[in-house]
Parts: C-alpha cells; sequence; structure tokens
C-alpha cells in the first residue's frame, strides 16, 4: 500500500460557488444513478397519480360543477392542473425518505467528514428529485391528453405552467429534506413526507372549485401557496374553472406561485443546510 | 509538541447523558491508537468529536496540526473515516461510490476514476468493481468503505469499529488490510470493544468507561494490571486433587485457589501455551487424568473489572461458572476467555 505513504490533501478550491455546484451536480448524479436502479420507485410514482386521473376524471367528473356547468370533459380539464401539482408536491416525501435513509446507513457521516460544500449532499438530492418530478410530469402530460386534457394557449404559456409546477415541486422538496434530517428512519420520513399534503392539496382549488366553499374554508383554501400555482396554471393552459375571487393570489396567481415557492425554497433550504450541520444518525 | 491526533478535556453531554467526560487524548505521529470500552463508554462520541461531525460542549482537539473546532473544513482534507456502518451507497458499484468521494474529496474527475480503479486493485474488489455494492458481502462493503476513507491517502485515520459484525475470517483479512496501512506511516485511531482486536493492531491502548479514559498504556501493561493469565485444571479423581496442587504451585506466579466440589484448580501464570504444555506433562508424568486445562488470559470483561469494578456491558454469553472466588456477581463477571486443550 505505498500510495497511503504520500498522502498530499488537496488545496482549498479558490472558488466557493463553483465548489458548491461541483458538489451538488456530483450527489445528483449518484441519486440519478440510484434512482434508475431502483425503477420500481419511478413506476409507483407514476401509478398513483394515474390512478387520480382516472379516478378523479370517471367518478367525480359529472356530479362536479365548474363554471356552472356539470359537463365531466370540463371538469377534466379542470381538475388536470390540481393533479399536476398534487404530484409534484409529492416529491417531498421521496427527498425525506432518501436523505432519512442517507442518515439511517451511515452516508450522512461519511459525507460530512469530507470537504464538500456544505449544502451539496440537500441540493444534489433535490436537484435529483426535480429530474424524476420533470419525467413523472411528462408521462403525466401524455395521459391526460390520452384522456382528453387539452390547452387552449400558446406554446410558451403551457411551458410556462410546467415552469411553475417545476418550481413548486423543487422548494416543496426541500420541505422533505428538513422531513428527513428531523425524523429517525425513512419510513417515518415518508409518511412525515405525504401526511401534511393531503390537508394542503385538498383544502386548495385542485379538485373543487373554491368559490364554492364555506367563507373561511374558502379563505384558506384561496391564501394556500398550492392553490396560487394550480391557479395560475389553469390560467396559463386556458383551462376552465379559473377562480374569480378577489384575494391577491388568485388575482395575481403566476406572481404568487413565484414568490411563495421562492420563499419555502429560502426559509426551508436555510433550516435544512443548518440541520444538516449538526445532524447526528 | 502535540502529535497527529490530540484532544485536552472533551466534554459532551446529551440532555443528562454525559457522553464525552473530560477525555485527554495523544497519539504520535504513524503510531496506533486503540480506543477501547463497551457500548455507551463514548468511543463513538470520541470520534465524531475528532472528524468535525460533532461539535464538543468543552475541550481543544487538534488532528494532523490543525485547531479542529476551528478549522473544520481543513482538517476534513486530512482526515479519513471508516464508520461503524459500512456507509457506502449500495445502489451504486464500487467503482461509482469510491469515484464519488474522490469528487467530494476535490479531486478532478479524471483523477478519482484512476484512484477508484487503483483502490479497487489494492482491496481485492477488481472482479466486484461494477456491480451494485448490496450484491457485496460483509466483508467486501466494509473493504469499500475502508477503500472510501483511503481515497486522498489522508495522514489520519479514524476508524469506529471496524470489524463488528463481522466473521473471524473476514475480521483477520481486514486487521491484514490495517496492518498493512500502518505500517506505512498513517496515524491512526480505532475504536473497538475486543481486546483482541486493540492487541493486534494498536501500539497504545487506552480504555475508555463512562466518557472518561480511565487507563492507558499497551496491551501487555494493561493486562498486567488486570492480573494476567492463569491456568486452570480440572482433575478426574478428587484424590489427585492434592499433587495436582503441588504440580500448580511449582508453575504458578501466586497462590494457587482449589475449589474441592468442582475439582478445579487456578494458578496465575506467566509463559502462555509454552508453560501450559510443560503443565501439561507434567500432571501427565505424575499419571493425573484430567477432564479439562485451560490457559485463560484477562479479556475486556477483565480488564473492565479489575479497572473499574464493574463489568462491561458488551460481552457475549459465556459460561461464566468461575471457582475461584464463590459470589454470583464475581461468576457473572469473570468470564474469561478459555483455550482448552483436550
Amino acid at each position: 500500500m505505498s500510495a497511503v505513504t504520500d498522502a498530499v490533501p488537496r488545496p482549498a478550491r479558490p472558488n466557493p460557488i463553483g465548489q458548491s455546484v461541483r458538489d451538488s451536480l456530483v450527489v445528483a448524479k449518484r441519486n440519478l444513478i440510484r434512482m434508475s436502479r431502483i425503477p420500481e420507485m419511478i413506476i409507483f410514482g407514476l401509478i398513483q397519480p394515474i390512478m387520480f386521473v382516472v379516478l378523479f376524471s370517471y367518478v367525480f367528473g359529472g356530479s362536479m360543477t365548474i363554471g356552472g356547468t356539470t359537463d365531466s370533459g370540463v371538469y377534466r380539464e379542470f381538475l388536470m392542473a390540481g393533479i399536476f401539482a398534487q404530484t409534484v408536491t409529492f416529491a417531498t416525501a421521496g427527498a425525506g425518505a432518501g436523505i432519512a435513509e442517507d442518515m439511517h446507513k451511515g452516508l450522512i457521516d461519511r459525507f460530512r467528514s469530507l470537504p464538500m460544500a456544505r449544502g451539496a449532499v440537500l441540493t444534489g438530492r433535490t436537484l435529483a428529485d426535480l429530474v424524476q418530478t420533470a419525467l413523472t410530469l411528462l408521462v403525466l402530460a401524455i395521459v391526460a391528453l390520452l384522456v382528453g386534457w387539452r390547452t387552449h394557449t400558446n406554446v410558451g404559456e403551457v411551458l410556462g405552467a410546467f415552469g411553475l409546477l417545476l418550481l413548486m415541486g423543487y422548494a416543496f422538496t426541500w420541505i422533505g429534506a428538513l422531513i428527513g434530517l428531523s425524523v429517525r428512519t425513512p419510513e417515518a420520513a415518508t409518511s412525515g413526507g405525504l401526511i401534511w399534503l393531503f390537508p394542503v392539496t385538498f383544502v386548495s382549488n385542485a379538485f373543487v372549485d373554491s368559490d364554492q366553499m364555506t367563507p373561511w374554508l374558502r379563505h384558506i383554501a384561496e391564501w394556500n401557496p398550492f392553490s396560487a400555482t394550480v391557479q395560475a396554471c389553469r390560467e396559463l393552459f386556458g383551462n376552465p374553472g379559473v377562480s374569480t375571487s378577489g384575494a391577491w393570489p388568485m388575482e395575481h396567481p403566476v406572481w404568487a406561485s413565484l414568490i411563495y415557492s421562492a420563499l419555502i425554497i429560502v426559509i426551508f433550504r436555510t433550516l435544512a443546510v443548518r440541520k444538516y450541520r449538526s445532524a447526528t444518525a | 509538541m502535540p502529535g497527529a491526533i490530540y484532544a485536552e478535556g472533551l466534554v459532551k453531554t446529551f440532555g443528562d447523558v454525559r457522553a464525552l467526560d473530560g477525555v485527554d487524548l495523544d497519539v504520535p505521529e504513524g503510531t496506533v491508537l486503540g480506543l477501547l470500552g463497551p457500548n455507551g463508554a463514548g468511543k463513538t462520541t470520541a470520534v465524531r468529536c475528532l472528524t468535525t461531525l460533532l461539535r464538543p460542549d468543552r475541550g481543544r482537539a487538534v488532528v494532523a496540526g490543525i485547531d479542529v473546532l476551528a478549522h473544520p473544513d481543513q482538517v476534513r482534507r486530512s482526515i479519513g473515516l471508516s464508520g461503524q456502518f459500512a456507509a457506502v451507497d449500495e445502489y451504486l458499484t464500487g467503482r461509482e461510490n469510491l469515484q464519488m468521494v474522490g469528487q467530494l474529496y476535490q479531486m478532478t474527475a479524471k483523477a478519482a476514476k484512476a484512484r477508484a480503479g487503483e483502490l479497487l486493485d489494492q482491496f481485492n474488489l477488481a472482479d466486484a468493481a461494477d456491480r451494485p455494492a448490496k450484491t457485496y458481502s460483509g466483508g467486501m462493503r466494509r473493504r469499500l468503505d475502508l477503500a472510501a476513507a483511503l481515497v486522498v491517502s489522508p495522514p489520519v485515520m479514524f476508524m469506529d469499529e471496524p470489524t463488528t459484525g463481522l466473521d473471524p475470517r473476514n475480521r483477520q483479512q481486514l486487521w491484514e488490510v490495517i496492518k498493512q496501512l500502518v505500517s506505512g506511516g498513517t496515524t491512526l485511531l480505532l475504536t473497538t470493544q475486543y481486546l483482541e482486536e486493540a492487541d493486534h493492531l494498536a501500539h497504545d491502548i487506552a480504555v475508555v468507561d463512562h466518557g472518561r479514559v480511565i487507563a492507558r498504556g499497551t496491551s501487555d501493561q494493561l493486562k498486567a494490571r488486570t492480573g494476567g493469565e492463569r491456568v486452570e485444571v480440572v482433575v478426574h479423581e478428587r484424590e489427585h486433587m492434592a499433587t495436582a496442587a503441588e504440580v500448580l504451585r511449582g508453575f504458578g506466579k501466586g497462590d494457587t485457589t482449589v475449589e474441592e466440589h468442582t475439582r478445579k484448580l487456578t494458578v496465575p501464570v506467566t509463559g502462555g501455551a509454552k508453560l501450559l504444555a510443560e503443565v501439561i506433562r507434567e500432571l501427565d508424568t505424575r499419571g493425573i487424568e484430567i477432564d479439562d486445562i485451560g490457559l485463560r488470559r484477562p479479556t475486556l470483561d477483565d480488564v473492565f473489572l479489575s479497572l473499574t469494578g464493574h463489568v462491561a456491558e458488551a460481552g457475549d454469553e459465556e459460561d461464566g461458572a468461575d471457582g475461584a472466588s464463590g459470589t454470583p456477581a464475581d461468576s457473572r463477571g469473570r468470564k474469561r476467555k478459555k483455550e482448552t486443550v483436550k
């Protein structure tokens, strides 16, 4: 083992931002390789939203009033923005479980003992989740087109809507990262990452017209960060059921969605990186 | 001048538990210190403090000449850590794992790739290099974990219970790897629950209990403090006991303990297996038939019992029947390793 003797500690990288980006990409690559070797995770991640598309459009469609009509085709178009948005938020659970597992298996200890950028382990994970979310969204959009969903605007606006969805998904994975670092087991991170998403995604305009809710519930739904993105997508897709409420996030949904997502990233990234620095398995 | 690993008055509390209660360590460059102690003694906490994973509440630590609390990131460039859990990504191949670690040590992708290849050869993992690590055996994973800690050939290494959970053959293999490593001049701090392991690998041993270093020395010094080896004989016929006692007195370095009802005699000795053979020959010459004879060496339990007056809780359950001293507490405590000759 002659190589052991000529120990040369590497010099510090002159550029901390460059190092941070590079380390994050190394970790992202590791997570993508990992995901590609557990294809069943991706498959299950796809089945759930597809099931929701089918269940909601055929079970609820026809009994839901959107824009004064109960036409199930109208509901299907209304529904898709909601399903897309809910699907991207479910990446939270994946990020949380992945990071909790890394803690559990001692990988976080290894990473923390390496001279790498502090936030890179978490950034790498959230970036890998973003790639997975994008793939899921692509498949889901194809299924949505098959069941009759259509957009009625230009390509730029449609892409803009998907951009907002990905940004929100990315923001939510930082919440997942914090959950993953806070719980003891990957199982707890999965359920802990999912449970709170149900009230958040259901007390919103995703599946029903929030204008028809009782006032206090409507208020929550309209200011729910999740609703802003759904509203923005409906507007950008040209889909029916855009809320006519005077609440600020409903009147300026694109801005509201951007601001909310940016706020979530800033707050939860700060908390998660701080937690990571002191993380003990 | 402080050694390659130096700690002074390290204190770390978790709630009510004082995991480290003023630990001092000094490991000269190029030597191996074995941190010996039962589960929960504070070994892992000490390693975590020295490797920047945990901030001590009080105290000072210097690793590779760098203040750990002031410049943790510089310390990270100079250390390798191999943990209790084999911390490799099981879905990545051995090669991918090592390449990733190399890049995170800030090597270029090309250099990391070359280094990964070298290490895989060195650690006998070349054949399995492109298989996901989850297909590896326990011993292979430990080797991969160790290889990952050696990517930049760090001058200072930490290994937290490197062989816990390994079978004897794999343990032996890993010992060889570690010996080669330290012969190259690496300073190593190793934690273990096994006196035998510390014996094998470490120049110096620090015994830790309840967050304190309670004894330091070479393994021989510690064993001497513990009372050293004993020969234990069980004779077949009760009437042979007096003669057997006479024989043992001739070889012994202390009083012979005689236990009538189990026909067992015990005497402290020095001289190990060679002496044991002589004892057997002498007993044979005198026509004494024996049921059992063994050389008992002090184990971690013995070291603990003699140093602290309480039993280390990590030992495996062996037959604890010890005739030399009668109290139940003692017979539970003195689980000695027997090398029985039949």
